[in-house]
């Protein structure tokens, strides 16, 4: 027995050899792991920043009121307009299809219509600006802003559906038993009792969908781009203007003297996205709080 | 007495009448709630097979013309009327395969550190913030990668790469204007990263933690217990949202177009200008003036709705072959 086997009682205990290689194995994935969300909040802090920096300078009172060339009026009433045409058409159909799947359909059902619902939700929107373009803007031989409002739709339908289909699933039980032992027709109770318990999370869903739809631009080059900046216009039956193909024709001319008031109107759309997806998240968690610990 | 029964009658027949009617107003209200939803249902079917249906329907000329040989022809000259996709099938599967590549760890890196690593009230911050990415307008993103990441990568990013690592010939000469594949790549990167994370999350909080407890209790490494329990038990589900992943960089069009450059040829460069067929719709099909270019931007479609549609339909396939539920709809 050499002395060396035995070691020092009273030396401190630190790892060595293969635990120490362990530890510095599992160090560096740490470090990696949080170098990765470093990485990722710094690409949305350095786009924050370049979209505020550059945006800010441009916006003033004129800029969001008049027309062009002093300010981008019209683009921000036509996105506005072409946004709620888009909600009108897909809420209702959104919320009767998560009606549908909770309340009628067997399992089987649900799940076809599950997939169905992703896969529109997995179409690539320039797919939905063909159609819109094909299907209505070559059938009129104009572009409208109705037909960019369709394609909106298709892409607001799915999230608006699941969404809502997430909620009404979270109605507890109990309140539907109450109503049926009180004798109550299904549809009475679906209108009475499931639809306003429920309401909470249907619109801030809904309000998520519209803050993903109103910054799509593939769609509206195709359904709404050769329009009139100078004019402000809410009759969805003519091309509008509209933000996000302003911007993307200030960038794909290349020209650097629009580019303050692409900044600027790229300012004010994601203000509103970022602030109106924030608020509904919080809304939306708790909403569903609310029902499923009733 | 008998006043009064046939009062008590009138009244039961009564009752029995507006029940009656009540209830023939709840039969025909209980159909008219299932014709109406059922009707919906319908509709959204209906919509996926009509865009299908027109997208096919508006290539048909190009499809007539050039057949399946317009996947892997390589000329795309619209003043000769001589369209094929093979050049856009090459830049579409150049960079959302970058995309993927890069994107795909520093997304799951980024769930497993909101799962394992950040205390909870960090995680709460940051995980939306990194959602909060995928709010930002893909036109938005392509204006900043066109006016401030592509100058960037052109001066420092490219050059760099290119003196070091010059005799691999992806990293060849760097353009001048920083519009290129490359640059292309990376804002996808950026669209990837947040739909990855997010469910990469959801994933890895559904792990048993008892599973974790035990590996740690049996001396493992934090990395150990990633290694060896919590990646293996949601491998599939992290497979299935890295497809759906590559089905957004696959079809995004716009930020792409802007930052791409616009090649017409197939290069291993990636330091030189490209182009997609999804960025080739939006490049081009307002410009198109001819029925056969239309058409031929058509059927890139076509091939876009194909690989989307294959894409959803693995991973939801994946999901739920190897037992991983929702999280697909976000």
């Amino acid at each position: 027995m050499s002395g060396a086997l035995i070691p020092e009682p009273t030396a401190p205990l630190t790892p060595s050899g293969n635990l120490r290689r362990r530890q510095i194995v599992s160090r560096a994935a740490e470090v990696a792991a949080t170098g990765a969300a470093v990485l990722a909040l710094a690409a949305l802090v350095l786009v924050l920043w370049t979209v505020v920096s550059r945006g800010a300078p441009a916006i003033s009172l004129d800029f969001l009121f008049k027309g062009y060339p002093e300010g981008v009026g019209p683009m921000l009433l036509g996105t506005v307009v072409i946004a709620l045409v888009a909600t009108a058409i897909a809420m209702p159909v959104g919320v009767l299809v998560a009606l549908y799947i909770t309340e009628y359909s067997g399992a089987k059902g649900a799940g076809a219509l599950k997939l169905i619902l992703d896969l529109l939700n997995g179409l690539p929107s320039i797919i939905l600006g063909l159609f819109a373009f094909v299907f209505i803007v070559k059938a009129q031989e104009k572009q409208t802003g109705f037909a960019g409002s369709v394609a909106l739709a298709i892409i607001e339908l799915p999230l608006i559906a699941r969404g809502s289909q997430e909620v009404l699933q979270l109605v507890p039980k109990n309140l539907r038993e109450a109503a049926d032992a009180l004798g109550v027709a299904r549809w009475r109770t679906v209108l009475t009792v499931i639809l306003p318990s429920a309401l909470g999370g249907i619109v801030t869903s809904t309000v998520l969908a519209v803050a993903r739809a109103a910054g799509e631009t593939a769609p509206l080059i195709l359904a709404t781009s050769a329009f009139d900046p100078k004019k402000f216009s809410v009759n969805p039956f003519e091309a509008l203007p509209n933000v996000p193909t302003w911007i993307y024709k200030v960038s794909e001319e290349g020209n650097p003297n629009g580019y303050a008031e692409a900044w600027g109107m790229s300012l004010v759309l994601v203000a509103i996205i970022l602030v109106t997806s924030l608020g509904a998240r919080a809304l939306l968690a708790r909403s569903k709080r609310k029902l499923s610990s009733s | 007495m008998s006043a009064a029964a046939s009062a008590a009658t009138r009244m039961s027949g009564h009752g029995a009448r507006v029940s009656l009617l009540r209830r023939r107003a709840d039969r025909l209200g209980d159909r008219a709630m299932f014709g109406i939803c059922l009707l919906a249902a319908l509709l959204a079917g209906g919509t996926i097979f009509l865009v299908g249906y027109q997208i096919v329907h508006g290539a048909m000329p190009a499809i007539d013309k050039f057949g399946l040989g317009f996947v892997t022809d390589t000329t795309w000259q619209p003043n000769f009327g001589k369209f094929g996709a093979g050049v856009l099938l090459f830049g579409t599967a150049i960079t959302s395969a970058f995309a993927l590549l890069l994107g795909g760890p520093i997304a799951i890196a980024i769930g497993l550190f909101l799962t394992l690593l950040a205390p909870k009230g960090l995680a709460a911050v940051i995980g939306p913030l990194v959602e909060l990415l995928a709010a930002i307008p893909s036109v938005i993103l392509g204006f900043w990668g066109l006016v401030v990441l592509a100058p960037f990568v052109q001066e420092h990013v490219e050059p760099f790469l290119h003196d070091s690592l010059g005799f691999i010939p992806i990293f060849g000469a760097p353009q001048t204007t920083g519009l290129s594949v490359f640059t292309a790549s990376l804002i996808l990167t950026i669209m990837v990263i947040p739909i990855i994370a997010s469910i990469s999350r959801d994933l890895f909080r559904s792990v048993p933690p008892e599973l974790q407890d035990g590996a740690a209790a049996l001396g493992a490494t934090r990395w150990e217990v990633v290694r060896g329990i919590v990646l293996p038990t949601t491998s599939s589900g992290v497979i299935a949202a890295c497809i759906l992943g590559l089905g957004r960089a696959l079809g995004e069009a716009i930020a792409v177009s802007q930052v791409i450059g616009a090649g017409s040829e197939i290069s291993a460069n990636l330091f030189g200008p490209g182009s997609t067929l999804a960025a080739q719709i939006a490049l081009q099909f307002p410009g198109a003036l001819t029925e056969l270019h239309q058409a031929a931007l058509f059927y890139c479609g076509v091939i876009l709705l194909v690989i989307g549609l294959l894409a959803n339909l693995l991973a939801g396939w994946i999901g739920r072959r190897f037992g991983y539920g929702g999280a697909v709809s976000r």
